[in-house]
């Protein structure tokens, strides 16, 4: 199965009312126009894929290896550099632009991204686990529950209080509701992860029905 | 809040700015569009508006009727395009903003006066 896909940046959440009256909550995600970085082929590096650039970086900011990758496709340095694999190798060329219209309504797509940090947190927040009564002598509030049989080791993938947050997620099977080329938007149905103004990769879905 | 302006660039298109000045305690008509097979009609919801909330395209008033004795309240967006017309029927005085306390009443007790001067 062939993909597409498309970098951009999360703008935040509103609602659109759709043709027949019902209000969909959406997140509008920038996609100012994606350069085509470097594409990638079996006979060369192994395996197929489009490396897309996204969001301008000063030259300032950037090593030498940089300049001269961006210079290989005539732009400038990007913040975002992602490769989109299983896609259509014909369709695309060096230092082409890749815009909004790659995905038009109704197409399902997944979108991966950074979510928030939330730092150090225990097992009732992190885990969803539930905790003990807070009165009657209780004296188990909040803790993480028993590790298990005496083997003097803890069993790997005991949930256990620590860092949350901050994982590349994926959420699939979301819906397109609108692709706006004037204004480099696309408005996708629901949520997707990580903060505003955080980047993120929009590619069609994996096993959703694609019309 | 401030929002974005690309979000307010998407809002701003679906606001409707035929929409009369009412607030809670105004009796309101609302023409609501109802698809019935392949034909648009128009059905008519009358009542009290017991309750405004939310602002931009959040924008929701909920419409409070008694009908053959069972009260019924439909909550409106305030831009939704199925509704094809609002009309205020009267204005009325109250000194709430939220008339929850309408639902306890019923008959005499749940009239409302009608404002003495017109807003606008």
């Amino acid at each position: 199965m062939t993909r597409k896909g498309i970098l951009g940046k999360k703008v935040g959440m509103t609602q659109v009312f759709t043709d027949n009256g019902e209000l969909v909550p959406v997140t509008v995600v920038e996609v100012t126009p994606n350069v085509i970085m470097q594409i990638k082929t079996v006979e060369n590096d192994g395996y197929d894929s489009v490396q897309l650039g996204y969001a301008d970086k000063r030259t300032v900011l950037t090593n030498k290896p940089e300049q001269g990758h961006a210079k290989k496709a005539n732009t400038t340095p990007k913040r975002f550099i992602k490769e989109i694999k299983d896609v259509e190798l014909g369709d695309y060329k060096v230092s082409d632009e890749v815009k909004a219209d790659i995905f038009k309504p109704g197409d399902i797509v997944d979108v991966t991204g950074t979510t928030k940090g939330h730092g150090y947190q225990g097992n009732v927040h992190k885990d969803g686990q539930s905790r003990g009564p807070e009165t009657h002598g209780s004296r188990y509030h909040r803790r993480p529950g028993s590790l298990g049989v005496i083997i003097n080791r803890v069993v790997p993938g005991m949930k256990l209080p620590g860092r949350m947050g901050n994982k590349t997620v994926t959420i699939q099977n979301l819906e397109i509701v609108n692709a706006d080329t004037d204004n480099n938007v696309l408005l996708i149905k629901g949520n997707v992860p990580g903060a505003n103004k955080s980047y993120i990769t929009i590619r069609s879905a994996v096993h959703g029905s694609n019309k | 809040m401030r929002q974005n302006q690309l979000i307010d660039k998407i809002n701003e298109k679906q606001l409707r700015n035929d929409i009369p000045d009412f607030r809670a305690g105004d009796s309101v008509k609302i023409y609501v569009k109802v698809v019935e097979g392949t034909r648009e009609r128009i059905q008519l919801f009358e009542g009290v508006v017991i309750k405004r909330k939310g602002s931009g395209i959040q924008a929701t008033y909920t419409v409070r009727k008694v009908s053959n004795g069972v009260g019924v309240e439909r909550i409106f967006p305030l831009h939704s395009p199925r509704v094809d017309k609002i009309e205020v029927v009267r204005q009325g005085h109250v000194r709430r903003a939220k008339l929850y306390y309408l639902r306890d009443l019923q008959g005499k007790a749940a009239r409302i006066r009608a404002s003495l001067r017109s807003r606008g």
